[in-house]
């Protein structure tokens, strides 16, 4: 049968090309690129560290690229790892990067810290699962990752051994990994855009190789990677959104003022834009806020100058003053019943908080999605952070409200708020918890 | 130190900025007719206006308040509305245990300031977040309107 | 109308004496409580600073005309500082507006409650045992008084008047105020039983008389417990072990000692405590605290370990029988039988827990509101070893307790904290610890059945109650000499209904040791009511009956229960008019604490499953009035009480420890949930029956029916899971508008 033999060729032609390519992907698995590039001007900390030792530098840096996030469970050992991801095919749990001998990476040379940074790979020159945010890091110059490390062994080991990951066939093959890595990985270290100013470059630099923020901001195409042709366009994962944030007008911040940009990003609270929670709110608590004022105006510099993209929600305000209070005399939904009940001692009935700026929810996006993805996340589980000394509270309803509670809430708030027709059912809330 | 304004009289206060209104209001000035219940406005109890408008005293840093009049139930008698609020709570008797009440009072008197003839509606949406585990709710409502128009539409207690 | 002492002369209660007086009351007098109110027999000042004319432990006049009138039961809102006022007042001759209320010291000797033998305010008896006891007394005092007017005037007492504290003698003209007549009245020989006016005369009883305490509630002047302030004080917060049982194993105070206004971290065994100079810094030291817990025995013990050793308990465990009446286990027929589940309660009342102590080498001082305030000085005692009479506690006004400070625990544990500091301390427990620390209403698991007759008639009834016993821990020799806890199976054992063959029993199943149990507002006939009342819904159904007139049809023959029962159902209209699809009404009858009520209750259900109360009304014949105002205010507010419970309150456990924090997940009912309440007074002469209680009881049965007239479902279960009321599955995926009401509810805040 010739469809058959030819078939059957196409088989054995794609079997061979998957053999050559896993045979090149795992050839190059622990390649970590140009390690003998320049530090450029770029990298590094603010003219403040100037005379600070590696160890402070490393604790800058550690802090720019928000490394406890990951590796310290909330009331842990500081980067004793743990924490867990649950990922649609399972559940990773970060490791342990303390000095510790057996159960950290206190054996770890310079050579194999910088190429898990670069490369993906532990010491053993084996893959890394790739919420392990390495696509980024790799752009790190090598000193900064040098600091970082001299940084994490400062501190007191913690012994603490590796919780096994929880993954089903085949995302527990490590070894598919390195195909991932073969297609996605580009082991780039960080170039300054010629012509760019400085501060740009910085800010390029803070946001794509420390900050990482485009393993959040930025749209994965079907194999969970980031697509750069939307960078910072928008993306939803772990059951929240983060927002579109380039200079797009409608759809990103474009609008927003330097200020504006500044003060959500060291303070995670810009007035009459928005307030940062959820894992947001964990960068701002871990990282940005610790960021000089010249590295948060270089991160508003980048910003500013990221291509606009059209995705997500519509920040134009249609006027939150149209939607008014409740009527008078209109009998209350249930949404509006729970609303001024729990909720309008701290953001009044017209939603322009009181106590405290960090409780307005007019002109936010959360209130303008009529999907609710962040206020349901919010009232399910809270928001509680640490700003300096100050804590930002609000407490969670999820243990004592019903789905079909939250989901009246929530387009309440979405559309006496935000002006939009919210969506949500109590089955959409019961698949959100 | 931070300088405050309460009921017409001023302070000065060694209180931490972010120390809540209602602690300096309880321990440091010494006005305890605003409870503490919640320490998370889920309550109301600790209600206070601040130029006339109620807040939750126990999430409301202290230095939010400088520079702005602090009426506490300890003066809100002064103001013809809060006599009318608190003659009316008299008049029907809303209180049992009390501890709520003065929260209750607080966040009647600034709804009636800002609508004179509120709907019921309108109290559900000034008086919902005012918790009150004696089940006055039903009086609040009455005392409200009778407070609001004048007139008495439950039986009076006898003074 | 009545016999001197008739409500306190309880030689030998029966089980009979159950309906009457309630099962808490029975328990107490098992423990052999006093026969007599003591405080009447006295005449010795209790405190030097009172002048002059002290006739009894109830009544003080001074020279200058001051009246203070001395309250032996605690004042936490039921409204009991107007209401014995008011007797005292009554027979006194004298105005509410011309008298000072002050709190009774503890005593047990001067202000023992006879009904529950001890110096205690709760079980709804207050009025029930100062009806004719604090009349009494006023009566003695006025006596006096008169009579020193008379010998003054040389004339006979029996020409002397009194109207509002001033003796008038009509045919000479003369008068004299009381505080002219205070030195010699107490020289005048106690009259040995005064009379007591026709009541007829009464100027004061029965009229909706301004309280006492409310206008020092409503211009923030009255002090609670939680505002008191002495010279010196600091102030402190708590964190006990959050699983019961456990112990404190380590604390690490660097952090918290460096906080401004920390002064010192204070241990006990299982709890530790930050004290400052104000609320604030003591709240942000205790967060700051490195803490580490011996969780001790129950740290893997859930709510779902609970249910299902209560479950086995009810199934292999001995009952104690508290009734039987024929033979129920053989009597033939069609049995319906039904399973109830009732959860852990925390009281949450507003007024979070709070104790001022201080403690000094030979004597503390204590101000707190309790129920219990001799509790706290013989707690004060043991933890300082200090002699009794060098304890001094000083009763507060309460922020609602609902049973909660009948407990002294937390007096206990203050002391404790207290006694390590040469200052006062105020020790404020943080909501957070109110609701994680509370003394819980015990869960039940309740096994009921009924063999009904060919008319749906109830021929036998079997109920089983299985739970912890409040009693046994409180007072555990005030236990039955078969080991029952009558406050189990009060409203229980007794119905509103004539069923010839009977048995109410009770499975004794403790908590894990740690854990504390408490009395909750109804205490025993919130739990049984809830189950007898849906049950006698149910079996109305299965008999294809309307749930009203398959009441009447066995009611027993007392006929106060008929009474609200027709007044309640023609005040709501019951059986007239329809209600449209997923509305419902429901009804329940019981007569707790000596009082008869019959409340109906009107919901509709969304298709979701969401509850809207619409209305309610409730019929109630508590005897003899004292102050109606009061009884419409507190039945009122316990309907609300029953109902957050029914809706959303129960408090759940993992790891030992309860679950809920703070009205956030705690969640209680607010005001624009709240329907309008009618309330119904059936004019009565019969002694004062409870009535602080009352509400509650009625809330949770009259609820559920009407969720079933409306949806079906029969709620067996509390908290209500409104998931179970949901229409069909795609109710839930309906986008939920924001505008669109629950229902059609009437208009909120229509008051008949």
């Amino acid at each position: 049968m010739k469809i058959g033999r030819a078939l059957g060729l196409l088989v054995g032609i794609i079997v061979l090309v998957a053999i050559l390519f896993s045979a090149y992907a795992l050839l190059i698995v622990s390649h970590p690129g140009d390690e003998h590039a320049a530090q450029p001007q770029s990298a590094g900390t603010p003219s403040d560290f100037a005379d600070k030792g590696a160890v402070a530098r490393g604790e800058y840096l550690a802090r720019a690229a928000d490394c406890v996030a990951c590796h310290t469970v909330p009331g842990g050992a500081a980067f004793a790892g743990g924490v867990a991801f649950k990922l649609p095919f399972g559940t990773i749990y970060s490791p342990n990067i303390t000095a510790d001998k057996d159960t950290g990476i206190g054996d770890w040379s310079d050579d194999d810290f910088v190429r898990a940074m670069h490369a993906g790979v532990d010491k053993d020159g084996r893959p890394l699962y790739p919420a392990f945010p390495y696509t980024s890091y790799t752009a790190l110059s090598r000193d900064d990752i040098l600091a970082i490390k001299a940084y994490l062994f400062s501190l007191p080991t913690v012994h603490s051994p590796a919780r096994a990951n929880d993954l089903s066939f085949p995302y527990n093959q490590r070894w598919t990994v390195s195909l991932w890595n073969a297609l996605f990985l580009n082991k780039q270290r960080f170039q300054p855009e010629e012509g760019k100013p400085e501060a740009w470059n910085r800010g390029a630099y803070l946001a794509t190789a420390l900050g990482h923020c485009g393993e959040c901001h930025t749209p994965r195409n079907a194999a969970f990677a980031m697509n750069a042709n939307e960078a910072l366009a928008g993306e939803e994962q772990q059951g929240w959104k983060a927002y579109n944030i380039t200079s797009d007008k409608e759809h990103g911040v474009g609008q927003w003022s330097d200020q504006e940009l500044a003060d959500y990003l060291s303070k995670g609270h810009a007035a009459g834009r928005g307030t940062a929670s959820g894992p947001m709110s964990e960068v701002v608590a871990n990282s940005l806020q610790y960021l000089t004022p010249s590295d948060v105006s270089a991160l508003v510099t980048y910003l500013r100058g990221v291509k606009p993209q059209s995705n997500g929600i519509a920040a134009s305000p249609n006027a939150p003053s149209e939607v008014g209070l409740a009527s008078a005399n209109a009998k209350a939904g249930l949404g509006e019943q729970l609303f001024v009940g729990a909720c309008s001692g701290c953001h009044l009935d017209n939603g322009q908080g009181r106590e405290t700026d960090y409780a307005a929810l007019t002109g936010t996006r959360a209130v303008r999605d009529p999907h609710a993805t962040n206020a349901v996340q919010i009232i399910l589980h809270g928001s509680q952070w640490q700003l300096g000394n100050r804590r930002i509270y609000m407490p969670s309803f999820g243990n004592a409200y019903s789905d079909v509670e939250i989901a009246a809430l929530s387009n309440y708030v979405v559309s006496h708020f935000g002006g939009q027709q919210g969506t949500l059912s109590a089955s959409e809330v019961a698949n959100r918890r | 130190m931070l300088s405050l304004l309460v009921n017409g009289q001023s302070y000065s206060v060694d209180a931490p900025d972010d120390m809540p209104l209602l602690w300096v209001l309880r321990d440091i000035i010494g006005l305890t007719g605003t409870k503490f219940g919640c320490g998370m406005a889920q309550c109301g109890a600790c209600t206070v206006h601040l130029d006339g408008q109620s807040v939750r005293s126990c999430v409301m840093p202290a230095s939010g308040a400088v520079g702005k009049k602090i009426t506490t139930i300890e003066g809100i008698g002064a103001t013809e509305i809060g006599k009318r609020v608190q003659q009316a709570w008299l008049g029907i008797e809303v209180a049992q245990c009390g501890y709520c009440q003065t929260g209750q009072i607080m966040s009647a008197t600034a709804l009636l300031a800002q609508k004179p003839t509120p709907s019921d509606a309108d109290i559900d949406i000034a008086m919902s977040g005012n918790l009150c585990r004696c089940g006055t709710y039903v009086r609040i409502r009455a005392a409200i309107k009778q407070a609001a128009t004048g007139q008495a539409t439950l039986p009076q207690t006898i003074a | 109308m009545t016999s001197p002492h008739d409500d306190v002369d309880l030689e030998s209660p029966s089980r009979r004496e159950l309906l009457k007086r309630g099962g808490l009351v029975v328990a107490f007098m098992w423990l052999g409580g006093a026969s007599r109110i003591w405080g009447m027999n006295s005449s010795e000042p209790i405190d030097e600073s009172h002048p002059l004319f002290s006739p009894n432990a109830f009544v003080r006049i001074g020279s200058d005309g001051s009246v203070h009138l001395v309250m032996p039961n605690v004042e936490m809102g039921q409204g009991v500082y107007t209401a014995q006022a008011t007797l005292l007042a009554e027979e006194l001759d004298i105005g509410l507006d011309q008298i000072a209320v002050e709190h009774a010291p503890p005593n047990r000797k001067l202000y023992i409650n006879p009904l529950l033998g001890e110096q205690a305010t709760g079980g709804s008896t207050t009025v029930r045992y100062c009806w004719t006891s604090l009349r009494d007394a006023g009566a003695a005092a006025r006596d006096m008084l008169v009579n020193a007017a008379a010998q003054r005037w040389k004339v006979d007492a029996s020409q002397c008047t009194v109207t509002r504290g001033v003796v008038t003698h009509a045919p000479s003209g003369r008068t004299l105020r009381y505080g002219e007549l205070a030195e010699a009245a107490a020289k005048v020989t106690p009259p040995a039983k005064a009379p007591l006016k026709d009541p007829k005369d009464f100027q004061l009883i029965g009229k909706p008389l301004r309280r006492v305490d409310t206008p020092g509630k409503v211009d923030g002047s009255l002090l609670f417990g939680m505002d008191v302030r002495v010279p010196g004080m600091k102030i402190a917060t708590v964190r006990a072990c959050p699983t019961f049982g456990g112990r404190l194993a380590s604390v690490d105070d660097t952090r918290a000692l460096s906080i401004p206004g920390v002064v010192k971290v204070v241990k006990i065994d299982n709890a530790v405590a930050v004290i400052a100079e104000h609320f604030w810094a003591a709240k942000q030291g205790l967060e700051a605290l490195d803490i580490h817990w011996d969780p001790g025995v129950n740290a893997s013990f859930t709510t779902e370990q609970m249910f299902a050793d209560l479950a086995n308990a009810s199934e292999h465990g001995k009952p104690i029988v508290a009734k039987e009446v024929g033979h129920p286990d053989d009597v033939k027929g069609k049995v319906i039988s039904a399973t109830y589940q009732l959860p852990l309660l925390a009281h949450a009342p507003m007024e979070p827990i709070n104790t001022l102590v201080h403690v000094r080498p030979d004597s503390c001082e204590i101000w707190v509101g309790s129920q219990v305030v001799a509790r706290c000085a013989d707690v004060a005692a043991k933890v300082t070893g200090l002699p009794p009479e060098s304890i001094t506690v000083h009763n507060q006004y309460i922020g609602g307790a609902f049973g909660r400070r009948l407990f002294e625990e937390s007096v206990g544990q203050a002391v404790a904290f207290a006694k390590q500091v040469d200052y006062p301390v105020k020790i404020v427990w943080t909501r957070e610890e109110d609701i994680a620390q509370d003394c819980y209403r015990p869960a039940y698991y309740d096994r009921i059945s009924a063999t009904l007759d060919d008319n749906g008639k109830p021929l036998a009834w079997i109920d089983r109650t299985t739970g912890a016993s409040v009693l046994a821990s409180f007072a555990p020799v005030a236990m039955g000499k078969d080991g029952l806890d009558p406050d189990l199976v009060e409203c229980a054992a007794d119905l509103p209904y004539a069923i010839p063959n009977l048995r109410s029993e009770w499975v004794r199943h403790d908590f894990p040791v740690g854990m504390k149990v408490g009395w909750w507002r109804g205490v025993g006939p919130t739990h049984n009511v809830f189950v007898v009342e849906s049950f006698v819904d149910e079996l109305a159904h299965a008999a294809g009956k309307d749930p009203v007139a398959y009441r009447r049809e066995m009611l027993s023959d007392d006929p106060r229960f008929r009474g609200v029962l027709d007044l309640a159902t023609q005040k709501a209209g019951w059986g007239q008019g329809t209600s449209a699809a997923r509305q419902g009404r429901g009804i329940a009858l019981a007569a707790p604490f000596g009082s008869y009520l019959c409340v109906i209750v009107d919901v509709e259900v969304s298709p979701q499953g969401e509850i809207r109360l619409t209305r309610a009304v409730a019929a109630v014949d508590c005897g003899t009035v004292i102050n109606p105002n009061t009884v419409e205010a507190q039945i009122q507010g316990g309907l609300v009480f029953g109902w957050s419970a029914a809706l959303y309150s129960g408090i759940t456990l993992k790891q030992g420890a309860v679950e809920q924090r703070n009205f956030n997940d705690y969640r209680v009912l607010r005001l624009n949930q709240t329907p309008p309440i009618e309330v119904h007074i059936v004019p009565s002469k019969e002694q004062p029956g409870g009535i602080g209680e009352t509400g509650t009881v009625m809330a949770m049965p009259a609820l559920t029916n009407a969720i079933f007239a409306a949806t079906g479902v029969r709620i067996r279960q509390l908290p209500i899971d409104t998931s179970a009321l949901v229409q069909d599955k795609n109710a839930l995926k309906e986008v939920l508008s924001a505008t669109s009401p629950v229902g059609d509810a009437l208009e909120a805040g229509e008051l008949s």
